[in-house]
């Protein structure tokens, strides 16, 4: 490693930065482009009901915030947004799920289509066991893409645009089980913007993280909602508060609140989202 | 107080600790041993022992001389040697008996012999004794005389030796010639003339007419090589006359003076008058020969290289053929097929199949792949070589599908086992990009499941390697004329019987005329099989080990 990647912005520059981010002009769903829309959407594990008639529509190039207790449905419904549930057998839905305008359970979606348009990034790092190369390119191997100077060109840009290309750029051909937690998760971002995705869809990216890792990753956050529409998962409401436009409060499966971040934090309409964000319960 | 004192150590859990040790050390000590003594026993039998010249006064008989080798001792009650009428001085309950190898089978009748201790007199070590290893009879022992070529005397006395040494160089020389002339060249004729009977035949089955331009064309064909053939056979007399031009007179024990062809002689060798350092190069020699070389009279001479090159290739192809099989069953199993009732059915069957006794697989071969499957296929494409079987007959191939079919299911079960340890975030994280349930299969969960089907194939090689049973039935043999891997198309002949370490063991133990002299080997070559397995295991070992280096940490 060079000696220059050694010497890191100091910490309280990025403090600043994070406050930045909260400033910016009051937000509004009628203003917005949607890139998502859910309508009456009801999911079942078997013959239990975990998410119960979710009506929600999210933002191009926002990030919106799904908080809540553990167990509310926030997760499942995330994964409802590239079709991660068809994994298990057991699940059936109800109702609709809107993609630009297409449904995305339709009979005739490609779920590796799908899931190139929606990337998704998961609570716990999980590089390939390959070298940090080959887990960025996997995406576009996988796409038939071989050609030695294009990878080059998108592993570059992508690891750049996940703030990871100083770090790792001399190490490129070495097994990615070696970097650090905050860097296997900022290469699987890295990983999973490599195919360009328009939606990004984060369940808690940083809760296995440090403090310092879990900043970089909020300020990654802040930085790709220009390209991406993001939705993050996250159980730290400060989390929620300092990287989203947009929040959800989930509870027992049911979507009780869902407002710009500003206003669901300062002035909630629901007394059971006042409770959980000031703490009473959950 | 002491009571209290052995609940806190009973608590402590140091008796657990002295117990797993103990069981430790009594396995190591047990595989130590075992290697030990086979190593001893057979690796011992290498060395160049020396020669003792003895005066044996049997009471009853004459007093005579022997020359041999030492062998072992034994201590034997007065009872039993009364028995056999050695009476023992008053007050001696026990005497010794020494087995000497005295050679020269052809002379004496037995090349062993069990002397009484008692009646042994005065025991030289004559420096000029000669051992000579032959090509048939086993050792000779004797003092060398005269060197003779076509009867004439060329060298007498101390000459004698070194004038051996010259002459023996040449005739080896010419063995090797020879073998070298009627293993190859003569091979290839027969398989020409063979060939060309074969297609004369499928020309007749084919229903061509016998005024056919194509049999003409055979004949022409089958008179060129008998041509060659001729050409090749003076030559070889040639050959021979060469090789039997020198002889050599050696004096036995008893006094007879009797002449031996130097074209029986492998080597000679004075033991006595060898130093350590000559001895220690004789006895590399000695094993590099058993290790490289083939078996003579009934197995119980020579090498055991074919038995070793059978036992290593069928291995090597039991595991190429087993690999593939029993990976594709597993990942179907785990990954595709439904877990219902009717799998995990299939999969306790799977599991029983490692318990059925091998002989059962060996039958199951014999019947299913050499008959059924063979059968058919001699019916198919080896039609015009009926009724002599080529595939319908015992062979590599279908022992070694007889040992893949044994050893599937410990592969099937490492497999699976690989494959559920493979955490479902990394699954997660391919189908996230984009990559169907096969491109994640392909791309990332079977690399990182390789280290553990390595382990399967480890077991399944050490398995393998050390069965016999099923392989008696499917085409192991006591003495293969030709290896499975030759020079004449198509250079690997898997329908072809082979020689085996274990069978060789077994034949060379149980089956041999010459027990003394085939016990010895019975341990060589078991230390050499033992060694064999090590070889493939640990070479299977150091594949999975670099495997795993690069999935190393995504086994948490």
């Amino acid at each position: 490693m060079e000696a220059t990647t050694l010497q890191k912005t100091p910490p309280a520059a990025r403090t600043i930065d994070i406050e930045s981010m909260q400033r910016g002009p009051k937000l509004n769903m009628s203003n917005e482009d949607i890139c998502i829309e859910v309508k009456d959407f009801n999911l079942f594990y078997g013959s239990k009901q975990a998410l119960h008639g979710i009506n929600m529509k999210i933002a191009k190039n926002r990030v919106t915030a799904f908080i809540g207790p553990s167990g509310c449905g926030k997760s499942t419904l995330l994964r409802c947004f590239n079709r991660m549930n068809d994994l298990i057998d057991t699940v059936s839905i109800e109702g609709k799920m809107l993609l630009d305008g297409n449904d995305i359970n339709a009979q005739s979606v490609n779920v590796a289509d799908l899931r190139r348009q929606v990337g998704m990034v998961f609570q716990k790092p999980n590089p390939f066991p390959k070298s940090i190369y080959e887990n960025v390119a996997y995406g576009l191997r996988i796409q038939g893409v071989n050609d030695r100077a294009t990878l080059d060109k998108v592993v570059e840009s992508s690891l750049k645009g996940a703030a990871l290309w100083d770090e790792v750029k001399d190490r490129l051909h070495e097994s990615a089980m070696g970097m650090s937690g905050g860097q296997q998760q900022r290469l699987v971002i890295a990983r999973a913007i490599a195919i360009e995705p328009e939606v990004l869809l984060l369940d808690e990216p940083a809760s296995a993280l440090d403090p310092l890792s879990t900043l970089k990753i909020e300020e990654l956050i802040y930085e790709l909602k220009a390209k991406y529409t993001i939705v993050i998962v996250t159980h730290n409401m400060q989390q929620a508060a300092r990287v989203s436009d947009y929040t959800a409060f989930m509870y027992m499966g049911e979507m009780i609140e869902f407002g710009s971040t500003d206003e669901l934090f300062t002035n909630p309409s629901k007394k059971q989202t006042e409770d959980y964000i000031t703490g009473r319960y959950g | 107080m002491s009571n209290k004192s052995f609940s806190s150590w009973y608590k402590s859990g140091s008796p657990w600790v002295w117990l797993n040790a103990g069981a430790v050390s009594i396995s190591l000590v047990m595989v130590v041993g075992l290697l030990l003594l086979i190593a001893v026993r057979g690796l011992g039998h290498f060395w160049p022992a020396d020669i003792m010249s003895i005066t044996y006064n049997d009471p009853d008989k004459e007093s005579i001389t022997l020359v041999a080798e030492a062998v072992e001792t034994e201590v034997v009650s007065a009872v039993r040697l009364k028995k056999v009428g050695v009476n023992l001085p008053e007050g001696q309950v026990s005497g010794e008996r020494h087995l000497l190898k005295v050679g020269n089978r052809d002379y004496f009748g037995l090349d062993f012999l069990w002397i009484n201790g008692l009646w042994m007199g005065e025991t030289t070590y004559p420096e000029d004794v000669v051992a000579i290893e032959r090509r048939e009879w086993g050792n000779f022992y004797g003092y060398l005389t005269t060197v003779k070529q076509q009867g004439e005397v060329v060298a007498t006395g101390d000459e004698a030796w070194d004038e051996l040494q010259k002459r023996l160089e040449r005739s080896n020389g010419l063995v090797a010639q020879i073998k070298d002339i009627e293993k190859n060249e003569v091979g290839k004729i027969n398989h020409g003339l063979e060939a060309l009977r074969l297609q004369k035949r499928q020309h007749e089955l084919d229903g061509l007419p016998e005024d056919s331009l194509e049999y003409s064309e055979i004949e022409q064909e089958r008179k060129q090589w008998n041509v060659s053939y001729k050409g090749l056979q003076k030559q070889l007399a040639d050959l021979y006359t060469a090789l039997n031009r020198d002889q050599i007179m050696v004096a036995i024990s008893d006094g007879r003076e009797v002449e031996l062809p130097l074209a029986k002689v492998i080597d000679v060798y004075r033991p006595n008058s060898m130093n350590v350092v000559e001895k220690l190069g004789f006895y590399f020699k000695e094993v590099w020969k058993f290790v490289s070389g083939e078996p003579r009279e009934a197995n119980t001479e020579g090498g055991i290289f074919p038995a070793i090159f059978g036992t290593v290739m069928m291995v090597m192809i039991m595991a190429v053929l087993v690999t593939p099989f029993g990976v594709v069953a597993a990942v179907y199993m785990k990954e595709y097929a439904r877990q219902g009732p009717m799998i995990r059915l299939i999969r306790i069957a799977v599991n029983n199949l490692a318990g059925v006794p091998s002989i059962v697989y060996g039958v199951f071969g014999l019947g299913f792949f050499v008959y059924f499957l063979g059968g058919n296929i001699d019916e198919i494409f080896f039609q015009a070589k009926l009724p002599s079987p080529t595939f319908g007959q015992p062979g590599m191939l279908w022992a070694s599908l007889t040992l893949a079919i044994l050893t599937v299911p410990v592969v099937i079960v490492a497999t699976e086992e690989g494959l559920s340890r493979i955490p479902r975030a990394i699954r997660e994280g391919s189908l996230a990009l984009g990559a169907t349930k096969a491109e994640t299969l392909w791309r990332t969960v079977l690399p990182m499941t390789a280290p553990a089907m390595m382990t399967g194939l480890i077991l399944a090689v050490a398995r393998a390697a050390g069965e016999v049973a099923p392989l008696m039935m499917v085409g192991v043999v006591k003495l293969a004329p030709a290896l499975a891997v030759d020079n004449i198309a198509p250079y690997l002949h898997l329908d072809r019987q082979f020689m085996h370490l274990g069978f060789h063991i077994y034949d060379v133990g149980f089956q041999s005329p010459n027990v003394e002299a085939a016990r010895p080997l019975v341990y060589a070559t078991a230390f050499l099989l033992v060694l064999i397995i090590i070889i493939l295991n640990m070479s299977a070992i150091s594949i999975r080990n670099r495997l795993r280096e690069t999935s190393k940490a995504s086994e948490n």
